[in-house]
């Protein structure tokens, strides 16, 4: 029994054009039985940050506790929101605090930084940062979601058009993972707007 | 093994667990109460290591009623789950119970509502739910006649089917169950469903 595939999750994060998408599937099972199929993997933190917890969903619901309330002590002491790339520290940080114990969750931070420029980074359990420029993947599904995020991203997408290639990619690749599914999660993030879209895929 | 199950009515909500104590080959009971009554609007149903169901369901109902005490006004059902997930979250990694629990409740705001905690602490809300091996039958039974805003008798009925298909299907089948429901006039035990009365003692 591999404690990263007890409960099934993917989730995908893209880079477009002064925008990002993350996406996850709906997918909450143990082991071979699905128990719901409304879960949800993404998690606001604020306007422009968008935090996906794959891996095992207790420990993922432990872990987002923990951020917002950092989050929230953050924001009261620096009357602001958090940078990207300083959650990603932070989170990184926590999870390294468990080394030898550690959370069994693959985080996915996608966020407005700067100037409205694109942040996404992944890491592993125990908080491995993997920056990217133009997409990460994490859960059961990940093989797959490489290889159909690697042929079908393109540099400079729209918001519609990043919305297609995201959830095309989601789509195909949880058709091949039997623990990830049952539909979509796709946020779609500008400077201005956030659009939230659910996708009705194989619902297997 | 222990079958417990639940659903969400029209204004209500339902549990059913069996009454077996069980120890390896021995039945000790088979008029065991496992649906405890959290508070007037509450109704916790547990199933998993005996020691453990007990001593973890009667400690949630007394800070349950602490709470009560101390503010005045009642938890919330989501309140209340989102404690005994914080609870069994907490001794997880320390000294974990092995206890599944279907947390159903009524609020007089949000009306009935149904919570899926696992023994890891994973945390749901659902609008049907089971657990053990009882639950391969309930969960397919109810995934077919389940539809939301049920009466109590399209619900009572549901349940029947349900444990009929248990005694017939699950070869070391519970005999009894018991049926609570939790509506806006309280939590309160409905009917039990008998196939095997515990023998009178011998006159001697």
């Amino acid at each position: 029994m591999q404690i990263f595939e007890y409960n099934g999750s993917a989730l995908v994060a893209m880079v477009g054009k002064n925008c990002f998408a993350i996406a996850s599937d709906r997918r909450l099972g143990v082991q071979l039985q699905t128990i719901a199929t409304d879960f949800q993997r993404i998690s606001k933190i604020h306007d422009r940050l968008f935090l996906g917890l794959s891996g095992l969903a207790t420990d993922a619901q432990t872990l987002y506790q923990r951020l917002v309330f950092r989050h929230k002590l953050y924001q009261l002491r620096e009357e602001r929101d958090m940078k990207p790339e300083t959650f990603a520290n932070l989170v990184s940080a926590i999870l390294y605090e468990k080394r030898f114990g550690p959370y069994f969750c693959q985080p996915v931070i996608a966020g407005l930084g700067d100037e409205d420029k694109p942040f996404i980074c992944t890491m592993d359990s125990i908080g491995a940062k993997e920056l990217a420029k133009d997409f990460v993947v994490a859960g059961t599904a990940s093989e797959s979601l490489y290889g159909a995020c690697e042929s079908m991203f393109k540099e400079d997408m729209e918001p519609e058009e990043l919305f297609e290639t995201v959830s095309q990619a989601l789509l195909s690749s949880v058709d091949r993972d039997c623990l990830s599914g049952w539909g979509g999660h796709v946020y779609v993030v500008t400077p201005t707007e956030v659009k939230e879209r659910i996708l009705k895929g194989r619902m297997d | 093994m222990e079958c417990v199950f639940g659903l969400v009515g029209n204004d209500f909500a339902v549990v059913a667990a069996d009454t077996s104590a069980v120890h390896s080959i021995l039945v000790h009971k088979s008029n065991e109460d496992k649906i405890m009554i959290l508070d007037s609007h509450k109704l916790v149903a547990a199933s998993g290591e005996p020691g453990d169901r007990v001593q973890f369901t009667e400690y949630i109902q007394k800070n349950v009623a602490l709470y009560q005490f101390r503010n005045g006004i009642p938890l919330t059902t989501a309140a209340a789950a989102n404690f005994t997930r914080g609870e069994l979250a907490t001794a997880l990694r320390k000294n974990p119970y092995s206890v599944n629990i279907l947390l159903a409740g009524y609020d007089k705001e949000t009306g009935p509502s149904l919570y899926y905690i696992d023994y890891i602490a994973t945390l749901h809300k659902v609008d049907k739910g089971a657990f053990g091996y009882g639950s391969y039958f309930s969960l397919s039974m109810m995934d077919r006649h389940y539809h939301s805003g049920m009466t109590v008798e399209e619900a009572i009925d549901l349940v029947d089917k349900c444990i009929t298909e248990i005694r017939s299907r699950l070869v070391v089948a519970p005999p009894n169950f018991v049926i609570k429901i939790v509506d806006k006039d309280g939590a309160r035990e409905y009917a039990w469903r008998e196939s095997v009365k515990d023998a009178a003692a011998a006159s001697a």
